[in-house]
């Protein structure tokens, strides 16, 4: 079967910087998979995640969308495959309103203003945000931008979805609601986050990345049942939980 | 008529110097637009239109003067210094737009020399001070700071000359040229102060978290920004006072070079007595801002070397910027 | 300087509304204030009568709209430092003089000052009806349809969309401060604010570029797309633009009288 994203070697080492963020990841993710990508801060999560969009460059190492290398020559494609949930919604919510919002990306693509309209209407209408069509971004709660955010994702049509830290700054209801509606979703996930419950409830595979290596990649639950491991990667389930893996 | 003619509403001018202003902010502007365009390329429009919210919302906001009397930022030669005066230009040039067409904050007949004072001329005169400033004072971060306060300083005193001039030209009160230079540039020089201080402190403030971004700082190298003595703000509003005090007095001179402005029979025989001699220049500036000085060569003495000063520093600073321009594109 | 800007939040300025004035498509709108504000702007100021259709004018409007007149009056506001200098101008300036109470002030004085308050108030009058009946985003489809530059309207669909969220960043600085006891009162005090100023500035550019990679993931080249369905009718330039054109011919009779 062609891996979804296929990492092979990546090292990137920003501008001015001493160390390697990545140092050689090797990754690879099927179709229809929903992985977790968890680490410490700095670990280089975000990194990773951007270079499958083609928005940093490679240096060393190389990406493969399906059966498209990440290059130059291909990024209109690629990031229309891939498509990037933001840390935060107000980064990438910049229209003055949220229907238009939607509508940016598949404006870009060339899609036509009839068929554009049904594609944003279907968009709004999966993440359950057909109201906020003409909200302004400023006017919305947290939970509701980030569902506006993943609705201008997914009028793309991608086959991949990343998301960066798609649980910061949600209430538990708005946690819960995200966690189903990305169980809704078909198109191959890849969730940064810190939230291990979160990453338990919406992702069968965890992935950790700790400086700039894979360090871990296992069924979530057994990694989050190992709290030796978990604290060897700064990484610690909320106080009260305790997981323990099937079977053991 | 002091502070207040930044946001000038309409008809504060005569509609031919709207117009022509009008004409002048837009061809400024057009090219801002395309200058900016390659400066920035494909950033062009999230950059500038963050940099414009952030002047925006730095204009709100009060910092204190004295006693518990506030004062805002104007923001024009710190935009320029920040991001280059043609980038400069055009984010403060669309505050200024948004500001009449959203907030009826300065009318929209008003926006050519709006546009012009507030954004035009205390960017392209602000960052022409600047550079030259920079060439006296040393090649590290304090350098920056000094020349970002003297730049700023004076380009709100450039802002108020500049509307002096419009004044002459299309004066729609009987209040003469002198005496509306003298009031303007007087307030503003302390306006400056302010404006002086803010702009240091900020400017200090990018330069320690992401020199980087500081276009008016990119030929120094990381040595250099770090090279930064600490000069306490008090020593600095301290002398910014004195400094501004002698300019008032000096402007001072200047509006009390008439002082039978007020005395009307003296005065409107010395207008007739001159009119004959300056029928040209009677027919180009508005009757009001000329009609109460009797010695009407200085009047037009003092508008003609504010305006070659103005056009100077302004040129100036387009040149400048069209230089580095050309060579960030090659 | 001065006392700083409305504190309204951008957002907020329009009243809704059903009115027909609501309706009007954005660019006529935005055509028939251009037409209004240059007729007052250009008339001339003897023209007593002319001020008086434009003000009768503009009331017609208000009341079609349903705007409630203390709203425009408390956005009316911001021109007051102007007409405290208009009010200045009988007092300084000069010319022949009239005797008003205990004053001897000057006759040309009184007219500028009437000039200047006039055409002030009718101007930002006329602005601000456009402003409370209309949502931005629907005037920048109409700058767009008015062929204002592209990067013009999209640097002003930026700055509108981020304005709140800055202003809001700094006001939680500036609480942030005086949380721990700031109250500056002197100019040498206002470090803090003046650094806060250029940390939002940093964090304004920061976020540009985090949104300049957002807008290059979902496939952004440089040129903004044009979102808007165009829908013109005739009928619609014809009632907008009555007003419009009412005030253009007022101020052409005056001119010419």
């Amino acid at each position: 079967m062609t891996a979804a994203i296929s990492i092979r070697s990546l090292t990137y080492r920003y501008p001015n910087s001493h160390r390697n963020v990545l140092d050689g990841i090797e990754l690879d993710i099927y179709p229809g998979e929903r992985v977790a990508l968890l680490g410490p801060n700095g670990s280089g999560k975000t990194t990773m995640a951007l270079h499958l969009n083609g928005l940093l460059p490679i240096q060393a190492g190389s990406i493969t969308i399906q059966d498209t290398l990440v290059a130059d020559a291909n990024l209109a494609d690629i990031r229309r495959r891939v498509g990037m949930v933001f840390q935060d919604p107000d980064d990438q919510l910049f229209m003055t309103t949220v229907g238009d919002d939607v509508a940016f990306g598949p404006a870009n693509l060339g899609i036509n203003p009839p068929q554009r309209d049904l594609v944003v209407q279907d968009a709004l209408a999966a993440v359950d945000a057909t109201h906020l069509a003409e909200r302004h971004p400023h006017h919305i709660s947290g939970g509701e931008k980030r569902r506006a955010a993943i609705a201008t994702v997914l009028a793309m049509s991608p086959d991949i979805v990343v998301l960066d830290e798609p649980t910061s700054g949600l209430d538990p209801v708005g946690r819960r609601e995200l966690a189903e509606l990305l169980a809704t979703i078909g198109a191959t996930q890849l969730v940064i986050t810190h939230d291990l419950p979160f990453a338990l409830a919406t992702c069968p595979r965890s992935v950790i990345v700790d400086q700039g290596r894979i360090a871990a990649d296992a069924p979530t639950i057994d990694l989050l049942s190992d709290p030796e491991r978990l604290i060897q990667h700064r990484l610690e389930l909320p106080y009260g939980f305790q997981l323990r893996a099937p079977g053991a | 008529m002091s502070i207040v003619a930044m946001h000038a509403p309409d008809g504060f001018l005569e509609p031919g110097v709207a117009l022509v202003t009008g004409l002048i902010a837009l061809a400024v502007m057009a090219a801002a637009v395309r200058s900016s365009s390659q400066e920035l390329g494909d950033r062009q429009v999230p950059l500038a239109g963050m940099a414009a919210a952030f002047i925006f919302a730095a204009q709100m906001f009060n910092f204190p003067v004295a006693s518990g009397t506030t004062g805002h930022l104007l923001g024009g030669a710190l935009a320029a210094i920040l991001l280059g005066p043609w980038v400069g230009a055009l984010v403060v040039g669309v505050v200024v737009l948004v500001q009449a067409l959203i907030f009826a904050d300065g009318g929209l007949t008003a926006l050519g020399y709006n546009v012009i004072n507030m954004a035009i001329v205390p960017a392209f005169g602000g960052w022409a001070i600047y550079c030259l400033v920079r060439r006296v004072l040393p090649s590290n971060a304090a350098g920056v700071i000094g020349a970002t306060a003297v730049a700023s300083g004076l380009s709100v005193v450039f802002a108020a000359s500049a509307f002096s001039i419009q004044w002459l030209f299309g004066a729609t009160a009987p209040v003469p040229f002198d005496t509306v230079f003298g009031a303007m540039v007087g307030v503003h020089v302390l306006i400056g102060i302010g404006e002086a201080a803010i702009s240091a402190m900020a400017i200090a403030a990018v330069l320690a978290a992401r020199p980087d971004l500081v276009v008016g700082a990119q030929d120094l190298n990381a040595t250099q920004l770090a090279d930064r003595p600490r000069v306490g703000a008090r020593p600095f509003v301290i002398g910014g006072l004195l400094v501004a005090v002698f300019l008032a007095m000096v402007v001072s001179q200047f509006a009390a070079s008439s002082p039978d402005g007020l005395e009307k029979v003296a005065e409107d025989k010395g207008f007739s007595d001159s009119a004959t001699d300056h029928t040209f220049a009677q027919s180009m500036f508005a009757d009001y801002a000329t009609r109460g000085i009797d010695n009407e060569n200085l009047s037009l003495a003092i508008a003609g070397v504010t305006g070659v000063t103005l056009t100077l520093a302004v040129g100036t600073g387009m040149a400048v910027g069209a230089r580095q321009l050309r060579r960030a594109a090659t | 300087m001065g006392g700083g800007h409305a504190p309204n939040k951008i957002h907020d300025l329009v009243i809704s509304g059903e009115s027909s004035v609501h309706r009007l498509p954005p660019d006529v709108k935005l055509v028939a204030l251009v037409a209004f504000v240059s007729s007052i702007a250009m008339t001339p100021r003897h023209a007593v009568w002319a001020f008086a259709v434009y003000a009768a004018i503009l009331a017609a409007v208000t009341a079609i709209a349903r705007v409630p007149i203390a709203v425009i009056g408390r956005r009316l506001l911001i021109v007051a430092p102007f007409l405290m200098a208009a009010a200045l101008v009988p007092f300084i300036g000069d010319g022949p003089q009239t005797k008003v109470g205990p004053f001897n002030l000057s006759t040309d004085g009184l007219w500028a000052a009437w000039n200047i308050c006039a055409k002030a108030l009718l101007g930002a009058t006329a602005s601000i009806l456009l402003t409370s009946t209309t949502p931005i985003p629907d005037l920048l489809v109409g700058m767009t349809r008015l062929r204002v530059p592209r990067p013009v309207v999209s640097i002003v669909a930026f700055m509108v969309r981020y304005l709140d969220l800055l202003a809001d960043q700094f006001q939680r600085m500036r609480l942030a401060m005086a949380a721990r006891g700031h109250d500056p009162r002197w100019l040498w005090q206002a470090r803090p604010v003046a650094s806060a100023a250029g940390t939002l500035f940093v964090h304004a550019y920061e976020r540009g570029e985090r949104t300049h990679q957002a807008m290059l993931a979902r496939g952004f080249t440089g040129h903004m797309p044009d979102l808007d369905t165009p829908t013109r009718s005739s009928g619609a330039w014809l009632t907008a633009l009555g007003p419009a054109a009412l005030a253009v011919s007022v101020c052409i009779v005056a001119i010419v009288q």
